[in-house]
């Protein structure tokens, strides 16, 4: 029994161009190294006041300055929260952060809702409508709201301030609402009714549960825009200011220690909100929603 | 488990013009299994969502066991659906979506636990009743929404292509699953397709749609042997039936394809000097390399094997139609072969109307 082989040379194999690969090395080193100086942009400023929040009076006027923490104290910081006024304003954005986000909740996620689910006649002017709101400034804004809470004595209340941010969140409650209930298949919703629920059983037992990552983004971003509001709190209130219209006022005759320490303290409550949020942000059921 | 009465239900989607459902009237016995089959755009998802109250109809009515169900909501329907994109809930759990249905109906917790466990049980679904739908592929999840439906003991069982997002071997398979699942539960099922196959493969009885009517209903061997008129013979059956132009002679006893004449069946007596369509499907067709009396000539164009059998484009007369030769056939294109009709196999359809003839 004879075997046949075939033999033959091996086809020249042809320089392999490694160019493509070396590129997408290239790119991928560049993005790395443009998240790690936006990251740098974003995070240092808030290390350096971080720092000189936690530094003694005496420290600062050191030069050069430490960019190591050295030698802490809370010094400074206990000084700022003792001067009056501090602790009630801290108390005033919260209750202000807390109340704007309910309401804005309350009326932004319905309304999220019909946009997203129901065909109606102006619907899209309706959008477009609803951005105006901020395409005002505040100033334009609050002065008319000044005079007309004064008139019905809501005037330098919490309140006040709760409306007014109210006003200025529910454009944005509302269309990322709407946007997040766009991604919730209406087959689930379907599917919950056709095994029994009424329209706001589906509604609560599965759409708002699938909602819930964005809505969560759309309250941080309610929370931190009444918390770093200033401008409209400034003018409805006078001894019931927030944190930022309280530091705001008395940043000119203050020291620079006085100043870090009040920019620590308006920093951290949202980063605290953030991080709590952001577990609902990331997708909560190992994949999308899908 | 019920009858379902359909009348005159009328449904025109705002802003559309077209009616989705035209006049559609049809009667399910307690227990059928009756497929809607049609291409997209025909209505049959817009009859199977109006039965499970999804959609309203605009005229007409529905009736479920003897109850006008028409306006009434989905939740008060007493019917489960499984749908074509599977619908599971991603945020909770197997278990949970299995036991949705009952829970909601306020069933006590040890029967809820019982079924879920049975239909798991049936679906092969037990080891995976803790997790989360995310982590099933797509097999798994429409199995959970399958067993989702079945342990709800609803009047009616609607399913809207359950199968359509599934591979083609997994489809093979869960189809005969399925198939059995339900002749046991013995539910009233509705089932919307467009893959013919399917419809032909599992309803007890099949009614075509086409531009929101009934164009036929019927067995399914009755639908694929039979087509009551062009449309559904173009529609059902891979390859469809040809369809060939022909003329009856001015006796009514001979068949003219061009210049081929076949011996007329008897039904065409009534219809002498009339042009009409013969309708054949291509496994009717015999083919052979040798010339035998009553053959019509034709031309081979394309060779297709498929594996169980050959597929032939041939031309006869000026006309392309289809033929399954057996696997063994040997041909190639351009070479002449004969055709033989058999004559109990040929339909006859109204040059004009396309409608199937009837002795008259």
């Amino acid at each position: 029994m004879t075997t046949t082989r075939i033999v033959d040379t091996p086809p020249a194999r042809p320089a392999v161009d490694e160019a493509p690969l070396k590129r997408q090395r290239r790119n991928r080193a560049l993005l790395q190294a443009a998240c790690i100086l936006i990251s740098l942009f974003m995070l240092v400023p808030i290390y350096l006041i971080s720092l000189a929040a936690l530094s003694t009076r005496e420290s600062l006027n050191e030069f050069p300055l430490s960019l190591l923490p050295t030698n802490l104290s809370f010094e400074t910081l206990r000084a700022f929260l003792g001067s009056t006024g501090i602790i009630g304003a801290f108390g005033n954005s919260l209750i202000v952060g807390l109340g704007t986000l309910l309401i804005s909740a309350l009326i932004g996620v319905p309304a999220g809702y019909a946009l997203a689910r129901f065909a109606f006649p102006a619907k899209e002017p309706y959008q477009l409508f609803l951005l105006f709101t901020r395409a005002l400034p505040i100033v334009v804004l609050s002065v008319p709201l000044a005079r007309l809470f004064l008139t019905v004595d809501l005037y330098d209340t919490t309140y006040a301030v709760i409306l007014l941010h109210t006003a200025l969140a529910l454009p944005t409650t509302i269309l990322i609402s709407a946007s997040v209930f766009l991604s919730v298949p209406i087959d689930v919703e379907e599917a919950a009714r056709v095994f029994g629920c009424t329209p706001a059983g589906a509604f609560l037992k599965v759409v708002l549960p699938m909602a819930l990552p964005g809505l969560a983004a759309a309250s941080i971003f309610t929370f931190v825009m009444s918390w770093n509001e200033v401008l409209g709190a400034s003018i409805l209130t006078l001894d019931h200011r927030t944190l930022p219209a309280q530091v705001l006022t008395s940043l000119s005759d203050s020291p620079l220690a006085y100043r870090f320490a009040g920019g620590f303290a308006l920093v951290i409550p949202s980063i605290i909100f953030i991080a709590f949020m952001r577990r609902y942000l990331t997708n909560m059921w190992g994949s999308t929603i899908r | 488990m019920a009858d379902i009465t359909i009348s005159h239900l009328v449904k025109t989607y705002p802003g559309g013009t077209e009616r989705a459902t035209d006049d559609v009237s049809l009667d399910i016995k307690d227990g059928d299994f009756t497929v809607l089959l049609g291409p997209s755009g025909c209505g049959k998802t817009t009859l199977l969502r109006m039965l499970a109250g999804l959609e309203l109809p605009d005229g007409g009515s529905v009736a479920v066991g003897g109850r006008d169900v028409t306006y009434l909501p989905p939740n008060k329907r007493n019917m489960s659906m499984v749908f074509q994109s599977y619908a599971v809930f991603p945020h909770r759990k197997v278990r949970y979506n299995i036991g949705f249905g009952l829970a909601m109906a306020k069933k006590p917790k040890e029967e809820i636990d019982r079924k879920v466990e049975w239909a798991a049980d049936l679906l092969q679904l037990g080891p995976y009743l803790d997790r989360l739908p995310a982590q099933l592929s797509g097999g798994q999840r429409q199995r959970v929404a399958v067993a989702r439906a079945i342990v709800m003991d609803a009047d009616v069982l609607l399913m809207d292509e359950p199968l359509s997002n599934l591979d083609a071997l997994l489809r093979l398979n869960f189809r005969s699953e399925l198939k059995k699942i339900v002749k046991d539960l013995g539910t009233t099922t509705v089932y919307v397709t467009h893959d013919q196959s399917e419809a032909l493969s599992l309803g007890d009885r099949v009614a075509v749609m086409r531009k929101g009517r009934i164009a036929q209903l019927g067995d399914p061997l009755d639908v694929y042997d039979a087509p009551a008129d062009r449309f559904v013979g173009g529609f059902i059956g891979s390859p469809p039936m040809n369809f060939i132009n022909a003329a009856v002679s001015g006796d009514g006893d001979v068949l003219l394809v061009g210049d081929q004449r076949l011996r007329a069946p008897s039904l065409l007596r009534s219809f002498s000097s009339a042009d009409v369509v013969l309708g054949v499907r291509a496994e009717n067709v015999a083919v052979d390399t040798q010339r035998s009396s009553g053959d019509v000539p034709g031309t081979v164009l394309v060779v297709e094997p498929m594996g169980s059998s050959i597929l032939l484009t041939v031309e006869v007369e000026g006309q392309t139609i289809k033929v399954q030769a057996p696997p063994t056939f040997r041909t190639t294109p351009d070479s002449r072969i004969w055709l033989t009709f058999s004559p109990n196999s040929m339909r006859f359809y109204d040059s004009e109307t396309a409608m199937a003839l009837v002795a008259r």
